[in-house]
């Protein structure tokens, strides 16, 4: 047990100080997310006019996208960094260590939480400085930071494991667009009960990253909202178990080539 | 004579990796599908806002953007293309074998239109089978997609400039930012009159306004701010034509 401990650590810390050397693994999810968070709840101001809209203040409602955006590029990110230690043979060295799988996963994921976490910070504080007040108080924020870690976790693991079927870093950068359809059809920019499009709405409502979405959002807006709590951690939760197990599997499947 | 078969031949040899490359064609045709499809059905309620007036329904509302978007991108996707023909060192080759050496840029400008085509008849066979509007006449409909031509050819003189002035596909966030940030701070959700503190301002100077503008005037039947939308649009063709033939320059000195 302390031996993969050990491993765990080492393994994370490799993953946190190659994070934090390449800027542009920092910049990119920081500053893009705050871009369009300006751009839409400036465009989106009239949205608030809208009778039923839950918020008189669109940055307060836009500012859950934020966590989510940041948490999709962590999944590039974590399946970037895999992808390049299996084509650069690292993975294949390593494999002949003692090294555990689990201590591999859960390694690798350390630089992506660092990095979720300081873009937890950095959201919050923007909004924060920009006029929102968070209905859930102190509390919430706590509770923010942990669904958000987990959150992080999940997309994490979803890069973790498309890294190890694909084995390309190249194959991950073109999942992008696709974990973007998933943000934009969503309930990203507008309640769900106020979409006029039914098939929009129903394709929203399908899409568990609406309910990922609606539980940070809920911590912002609304104060403490159990069922949207309740949907946020659950999805989260069964994503990362999904991911993760998954991931375990590809491992073994990718080591034992 | 030979500007124009070297343009031919370039053009050619982009498209033909284009429509063959379905890693390259599927994005360039699935993406406007896309952002049509979020803004267009997401959005739609917005619509119902105190003060929004667009007659002619938020699908055709939104259309006018994500044509001058695909029009846009297509023009900057069309830079990466020569981007990476300088990383393979195919570039080089052509600058030695071409006589007339603005055929080079021609060509790609020609590449990167036709690019915009195929995407804009897709995304227009998409908007017309959800039944969206168009109030304009035949003259408006040729004034809508003129407009767009010449958003294409900008973009693609500015991504061309920026190519062949850095020669690496590390310029890819370089030719995009700008252009990304110039749509975006245009009126994309709303009518200008219901943008509200800096970002009405800052879409008051943007050219790409006026264009935006003219285009949503074009859809609805109702033209507006025509001259000031060619006009800008004109002008900013006219400088990235000269930033593109002075970066062709720069290339041609880095041997």
């Amino acid at each position: 047990m302390t031996d993969t401990a050990d491993q765990v650590y080492l393994l994370a810390r490799r993953s946190v100080v190659r994070t934090m050397r390449q800027p542009a693994n920092i910049i990119g999810p920081l500053i893009f997310p705050l871009f369009l968070l300006a751009v839409n709840s400036a465009g989106l101001r009239a949205e608030t006019h809208l009778p039923g809209f839950p918020s008189p203040s669109i940055l307060a409602f836009i500012l859950a996208v934020p966590f989510i955006q940041g948490a999709l590029f962590a999944t590039m990110n974590t399946g970037t960094d895999l992808a390049r230690d299996i084509q650069t043979g690292f993975l294949s060295r390593l494999s002949l260590t003692p090294m555990r799988g689990v201590a591999l996963l859960l390694g690798q994921l350390g630089g992506t939480i660092t990095l979720g976490l300081l873009q937890a910070f950095v959201y919050v504080a923007v909004g924060t400085i920009a006029g929102v007040r968070f209905k859930s108080g102190v509390a919430g924020l706590l509770v923010l930071l942990l669904f958000y870690t987990l959150v992080v976790l999940a997309f994490g693991a979803v890069g973790l494991f498309a890294a190890l079927r694909t084995g390309s870093g190249e194959a991950i950068q073109s999942l992008f667009p696709a974990f973007f359809v998933f943000l934009f059809i969503s309930s990203m920019a507008i309640p769900r009960n106020l979409m006029a499009v039914t098939w929009f709405r129903d394709a929203a409502t399908l899409n568990p990253v609406s309910y990922l979405i609606e539980g940070v959002r809920s911590l912002i807006i609304v104060g403490w909202d159990g069922e949207a709590l309740a949907l946020g951690f659950g999805i989260a939760a069964a994503v990362a178990a999904i991911a993760i197990s998954a991931s375990a599997w590809a491992l073994q499947q990718r080591l034992a080539r | 004579m030979r500007t124009v078969s070297i343009a031919r031949g370039v053009a050619w040899r982009m498209l033909n990796r284009f429509f063959t490359n379905m890693s390259l064609l599927i994005p360039s045709l699935v993406f406007p599908l896309f952002f049509f499809t979020a803004f267009a059905g997401g959005l739609a309620g917005i619509q119902h806002a105190p003060g929004f007036h667009f007659p002619t329904g938020y699908t055709a509302f939104q259309f006018s953007f994500v044509l001058l978007q695909s029009a846009a991108f297509a023009g900057v996707f069309t830079g990466f293309g020569i981007a990476r023909d300088f990383e393979s060192g195919f570039a080089r080759r052509l600058m030695l074998a071409a006589s007339h050496r603005s055929g080079i840029v021609l060509g790609y400008a020609v590449a990167g239109l036709v690019r915009w085509i195929a995407t804009v008849s897709l995304l227009t066979a998409v908007a017309l089978v959800v039944h969206m509007r168009v109030d304009g006449d035949g003259v408006d409909v040729v004034g809508l997609y003129t407009l767009g031509v010449l958003v294409n050819f900008t973009a693609t003189l500015w991504a061309t400039g920026v190519a062949m002035r850095l020669r690496t596909m590390q310029a890819g966030p370089i030719m995009q930012l700008p252009v990304f940030l110039v749509l975006f701070f245009a009126p994309v959700y709303v009518p200008l009159a219901l943008l509200q503190g800096w970002i009405h301002t800052v879409a008051l100077v943007n050219p790409m306004t006026r264009v935006l503008e003219a285009e949503r005037g074009f859809i609805s039947g109702a033209p507006t701010e025509v001259l000031a939308a060619f006009g800008a649009i004109l002008a900013l063709g006219s400088l990235f034509t000269v930033w593109a033939i002075r970066g062709l320059r720069r290339a041609e000195a880095a041997g």
